[in-house]
């Protein structure tokens, strides 16, 4: 892994070393390190098929890779300890690509599961009082909560997922494209949910995304990950200033000029103008 | 421009999990309040102390409701730190009850903006109605459930058949793959558990009927019993619900579970007809293998009965056998292989139906693959009933 922003001396909630995850003779990664910092929203990016979704299934535990260490807010996630694995589980939330929601409860219910599995003096009518205060923090008109989730669209089962993930105010959050799917509206509400999140709760934001929007407005460092590794990890012009040809595809196409026209950031435009003359 | 400077691996540095202290260690202890009076004693106020997130609420709500009134004024001074539940249920009881908050620190502040922002448009709750109420209601959606389901299914009969005069028409639409796959399902692959169950059954009626008939000396009519019972009833009857317990169940899963993954509207969109592709070749296997393996249910029967009878009976084995041709009439086999198919229609089409029914969710799929095995063994054997009568009465007895 290469750290373009370095000095960093804090706290790393999640730290990945040498993991290889291989599904028979297909390798997905090999010795992949990352290091996320405390209070920082991470954006992973990658072409289709190299292993983000997987990267964040070894980091929660759904994926056992065959080799490396995984740890999360100091725990090893590779050693199973029955105490510190609820611990964690309480401390983080998870948003899946397509929501995950329980199909058989309201989206109310599924805010629920969490506080009632972690929290269980909490009364039943301060339960289902919180569980809709989440689902309008996470934009949704508060009768969404009596619904459910095959009666919601695509993008509204992302934002109960995200009021699922955000029940109990965790310390970490790992969001798998959230914002695909989301109209544009939607995808910006989004992003400064996030972002607000994150500042008042110093939340730390492992996030996996396509859209160059949201990498641009919330991420404060990138993690590219090609070649079975995270080949770089830094903020965008940091990663603008390295001659990869992925790199520079992604975010010099015609996309990432959108995207940063519409961002109008002086310092990742210098940066780019000078790869440009360089690459040329 | 390589930024060479600022390129460093980092690897080495361990973190210790005293950085990330656990909630449950230390850290869960209940939000606590005290009342007090101002200094000028005329503003009562509700100092709130310790942590005010999700794990230290407890009963907070609980405790405070009883003091309702008592207090002007919020204190959150004393508040170490606070989460977007804590703020939330600060924020809402004061504003319900216009109540001020004094001391919020900088991370309150900014949460109670944040969730000012946050459109207030509660919805209440619809009522529930009455006990009596919901047992009518539930009742009546039982009744028109059930006729509904009725027609539905009349109607997709007639689809199917359709569906298979279209086949009839252009035979190359038949999926040959596909039909000779579910005749493998079905017929192949059940034979063992459908052998071993009609030995038994076989063993059963003839151990059982020679106990009876030996009361008036006629345990030689123990052939006649299993012989004609096996061919005309019992053969089909038992293969019919194990194929709808076998197969008719993964018809509706299988074909459930696709509705759900919306990979059947995806057939429709691309112009494939779901009754063409799912239905035909599922009904069509079925209607093929159930004659056969029913006329073979009744043989292992009768072997089973022959078996029994050569140890318990003292009648030979192969005597039995001989004896089951000279009292079976050759129009209980038709009986049998006259029912086998519309048994067959009947099973496969109850399984298809329910599992193009499924809509919405996981569970729906449990409920119509129970439906399809429950309506499936019921109808059969009603039809059954309705079978045995009309052929004593045309004289096939």
């Amino acid at each position: 892994m290469t750290d373009l922003s370095g000095g960093y001396e804090g706290e790393y909630p999640i730290v990945v070393e040498g993991l290889r995850n291989a599904f028979g003779e297909h390798v997905i990664h090999e010795d992949l390190s990352l290091r996320v910092r405390k209070g920082e929203v991470i954006g992973v990016v990658g072409g289709s098929g190299t292993g983000k979704s997987v990267l964040m299934r070894s980091i929660i535990g759904l994926q056992h890779p065959t080799a490396g260490r995984v740890e999360v807010l100091g725990h090893d996630m590779l050693q199973p300890h029955e105490e510190a694995g609820i611990d964690i589980r309480s401390r983080w939330g998870v948003l899946f690509q397509g929501g995950a929601l329980f199909s058989t409860l309201t989206v109310g219910e599924n805010v629920e599961v969490p506080l009632k599995q972690f929290y269980p003096e909490i009364a039943p009518d301060l339960r289902s009082e919180i569980a809709r205060f989440k689902v309008r923090l996470s934009g949704l008109p508060e009768e969404a909560a009596y619904k459910y989730p095959s009666e919601l669209s695509g993008g509204m089962k992302k934002r109960a997922g995200l009021a699922r993930a955000l029940a109990l105010d965790p310390e970490l959050l790992f969001l798998d494209e959230p914002t695909a799917g989301l109209d544009p509206i939607g995808a910006a509400a989004f992003d400064s949910l996030t972002r607000e999140l994150k500042e008042t709760l110093g939340l730390t934001v492992f996030l996996i995304t396509h859209d160059l929007d949201t990498l641009y407005a919330i991420c404060d460092r990138v993690a590219v990950i090609a070649d079975r590794q995270v080949i770089a990890v830094g903020t965008i012009p940091e990663l603008l200033a390295l001659d990869h040809p992925w790199i520079q595809e992604y975010f010099n196409g015609p996309r990432g000029r959108a995207a940063l026209a519409a961002k109008g950031d002086p310092e990742v435009e210098s940066a780019m103008d000078s790869t440009g003359k360089t690459g040329a | 421009m390589t930024n060479g400077d600022t390129v460093h691996r980092s690897r080495g540095t361990t973190c210790r999990s005293t950085l990330f202290p656990s909630i449950r260690a230390g850290m869960r202890d209940y939000a606590e309040f005290t009342l007090s009076e101002s200094d000028d004693g005329s503003v009562r106020t509700l100092a709130l102390k310790g942590h005010l997130r999700v794990f230290s609420l407890g009963d907070l709500d609980a405790r405070l409701r009883p003091l309702d009134g008592q207090f002007q004024r919020i204190d959150l001074s004393e508040v170490t730190d606070i989460d977007t539940t804590g703020a939330w249920l600060v924020s809402s009881y004061a504003r319900d009850r216009g109540i001020e908050t004094t001391g919020a620190s900088e991370q309150a502040r900014r949460l109670f903006a944040a969730l000012g922002n946050m459109q207030e448009n509660e919805a209440e709750p619809q009522p529930r109605p009455s006990l009596l109420m919901r047992t009518l209601g539930d009742v009546g959606n039982v009744m028109i459930g059930w006729g509904n389901g009725f027609l539905q299914s009349i109607a997709f009969l007639g689809e199917l058949v359709a569906a298979l005069f279209t086949t009839l028409r252009h035979p190359s639409r038949l999926r040959g793959t596909a039909l000779v796959h579910h005749m493998q399902y079905v017929g192949i692959n059940s034979l063992w558990i459908i052998g071993l169950m009609s030995f038994l059954i076989g063993i059963v009626i003839a151990q059982q009927g020679a106990v009876q008939l030996e009361q008036f000396g006629a345990e030689i009519y123990t052939i006649n019993l299993t012989g004609r019972l096996s061919m005309r009833e019992l053969g089909i009857l038992m293969t019919s619900i194990m194929v709808a317990g076998r197969s008719g169940s993964a018809f509706a899963a299988q074909i459930g579970t696709m509705k759900l993954t919306e990979e059947v509207d995806a057939m429709r969109t691309i112009g494939v007809s779901p009754m063409e592709a799912l239905v035909v070749p599922r009904v069509l296997a079925s209607m093929i293998m159930m004659p056969l393996l029913g006329f073979y249910s009744a043989v292992l029967s009768i072997i089973g009965g022959a078996f029994i009878s050569n140890f318990a009976l003292d009648i030979p084995f192969w005597t039995f056998l001989q004896r089951t041709q000279e009292v079976v009439p050759i129009t209980d086999v038709w009986i049998g292989l006259i029912k086998a198919p519309v048994f067959a229609l009947i099973v496969a089409l109850l399984g298809c139906y329910q599992g193009m029914q499924v809509s919405g969710n996981a569970e729906e799929v449990g409920t119509r693959t129970t439906q399809a095995v429950v309506t499936a063994i019921f109808t059969v054997i009603v039809l059954d009933a309705f079978f045995a009568i009309f052929f004593t009465e045309i004289g096939w007895k």
